[in-house]
């Protein structure tokens, strides 16, 4: 008993609880924004190097010349134009290369026949690099759409074949058998267990996808376009504007986080079934 | 067959007589469903070369709750497959029959080992599943929640199967099996994953609901002790042929450890290792 009554009281914080809770409030935002803390360290440091000198401008601009140019190419309505230009061709090849990969790894998941029938094939065409493609491509399609499309597409399809494939095949058959016995069958088997239980390797293969659908949009802009981010970066570069050239990388930069976001988005409002995506306030 | 009904009269599991039924507890609203006779006849099943099922003969009256026991590998499982329709038997006859003696198509549902729950439906979707494809809306909606009560689940009825316990899972595969009024219900190891404690509860919940529901329970078990609490009639199975088949004949609630019932035990174990 007098063991508690000899403590110490622990010292008083100055300001009280009011400045405690406040101290507490800032932290709280602090590990928030913890994951922007390099990025913007890095062009902070960027900029002082460029304003010192340390960087020479013709190779590497400095921050604010690229917010310049970011603002002039707004301003004459390019940078918006060559924007949606990129973004249509990457959700055309996309939604193409997705829905055939989609349907061809359902299709073989579910039908021995059909894997038997095509898999051994895809297999072999995986095994290309679809850049080394380019030459030929061009030889086909010449420097149009069609090109741009034939590329990304091809390199969408795999990562969403591959994983769908997987995501079927991996479905617990206990849980099969459970609907069978259930009496679904067909469509509403499909419906029911089999895509649900696949859906988290779609996703795995959806956000793949989008990685590859973005670079092999940027290389077939820079080799063979007439007009896209890619096609401005690469005309920049004849005529030194560095600034340009680096702002390009920027919007990919940002293009490619946002397509992530939006998966991780759709992920998150789908799989709400899955421990991993839930947030535990629930008892 | 009077012993059995006799039985029936008495409710609830491990205290007093008629807890359940007493004036301070809801009566149950369920009547009564209808139970199907099984009449295995010739019964052979084998795997490749490997008979697991030989002549196997067996008639079990409407609304018996049977429990089969027996080693690994000794056929108990496969036997509840064929009856299920989960497998084809390889030679022999399963007839199920009505009240008259007529053969019927039973409306048979199974509880395995795992609950085997749709990840990705709340327990209630869960439960509605056990409906049959193409039931839908607030009628299905009604059926589950009654289903979920039954089993004292229904304030978890939006949760994900995930966020629940193991024996919690189980009580709703329960409720899924349950929710279409089956006149068969086959257990297979329901209650194998659980943990002791559990167990006894969930030992209570299955008695109760079959007294409810008065199906035909077809109980597959390695636990003798739980086969002697719960079932009219034991089984053991050994190499694919029935070595012993007793009547439980003791009023229900069993208060585990009793003398007669542990006399019973033994002979069962007995049988098991042949001793």
């Amino acid at each position: 008993m007098t063991l508690v009554a000899e403590l110490p009281k622990p010292a008083a914080l100055p300001g009280g609880p009011n400045l405690r809770q406040a101290g507490r409030w800032i932290s709280s935002r602090l590990a928030g924004a913890l994951p922007l803390l390099l990025p913007v360290a890095i062009v902070v440091a960027w900029q002082t190097a460029s304003s010192l000198g340390l960087i020479g401008n013709r190779l590497m601009p400095a921050p604010l010349d690229v917010l310049r140019a970011f603002w002039d190419k707004t301003i004459s309505g390019e940078l918006g134009v060559n924007i949606a230009v990129s973004a249509q061709r990457a959700l055309s090849g996309l939604f193409v290369g997705g829905s055939i990969g989609f349907l061809l790894g359902i299709a073989n998941g579910v039908s021995s026949l059909s894997h038997r029938l095509t898999d051994t094939t895809l297999q072999m065409i995986r095994t290309i690099p679809n850049l080394a493609l380019i030459p030929l491509v061009i030889l086909w399609f010449g420097i149009g759409e069609e090109a741009k499309l034939f590329l990304t597409s091809l390199g969408v399809f795999f990562p969403i074949y591959l994983n769908t494939l997987h995501g079927v095949r991996t479905v617990d058959p206990q849980l099969i058998e459970m609907g069978r016995v259930y009496g679904m069958n067909g469509w509403t088997l499909f419906r029911k267990v089999i895509f649900p239980g696949a859906l988290p390797s779609i996703f795995v293969g959806l956000r793949f996808s989008l990685g590859i659908m973005w670079l092999t949009l940027i290389v077939a802009e820079t080799m063979a376009a007439s007009s896209g981010i890619g096609h401005m970066a690469n005309s920049a570069r004849e005529f030194m504007m560095t600034d340009v050239v680096v702002l390009a990388l920027v919007i990919y930069a940002l293009l490619g986080k946002l397509a992530d976001a939006t998966a991780r988005f759709l992920e998150r409002r789908t799989l709400q079934w899955h421990p991993a995506f839930q947030t535990p306030a629930k008892g | 067959m009077s012993q059995i009904q006799q039985a029936r009269k008495f409710n609830a599991w491990g205290k007093g007589i008629e807890p359940e039924y007493g004036p301070q507890a809801p009566a149950p609203t369920a009547e009564r469903g209808s139970a199907v006779g099984i009449r295995i006849e010739g019964l052979d099943k084998s795997f490749g070369s490997v008979p697991v099922l030989r002549q196997l003969d067996l008639e079990v009256p409407a609304g018996q709750f049977l429990a089969i026991v027996g080693k690994s590998g000794c056929g108990k499982s496969t036997l509840l497959r064929l009856l299920t329709g989960l497998d084809e038997p390889t030679g022999g006859r399963i007839t199920f029959t009505g009240p008259g003696g007529e053969a019927v198509t039973p409306n048979a549902r199974i509880v395995f080992q795992e609950p085997r729950l749709l990840p990705w439906e709340r327990v209630a979707g869960n439960v509605a599943v056990g409906l049959g494809p193409g039931q839908g809306g607030r009628p299905a909606k009604e059926k589950s929640l009654a289903a979920l009560r039954e089993v004292q689940l229904d304030e978890k009825a939006g949760d994900w199967p995930a966020q629940l316990s193991g024996g919690q899972r189980q009580r709703v595969a329960l409720a899924r099996a349950l929710v279409s009024r089956p006149d068969f219900l086959a257990l297979d190891e329901p209650l194998g994953a659980l943990d002791a404690l559990t167990r006894i509860t969930m030992q209570g919940l299955v008695e109760r609901v079959w007294r409810e529901q008065g199906f035909t329970a077809l109980f597959v078990t390695h636990d003798v002790g739980e086969a002697v609490a719960l079932a009219d009639r034991v089984i053991v199975l050994d190499e694919g042929h029935i070595v012993l088949d007793i009547l439980v004949e003791h009023e229900r609630p069993r208060l585990r450890g009793a003398e007669d019932l542990a006399r019973i035990e033994r002979q069962l174990l007995d049988a098991i290792f042949r001793r």
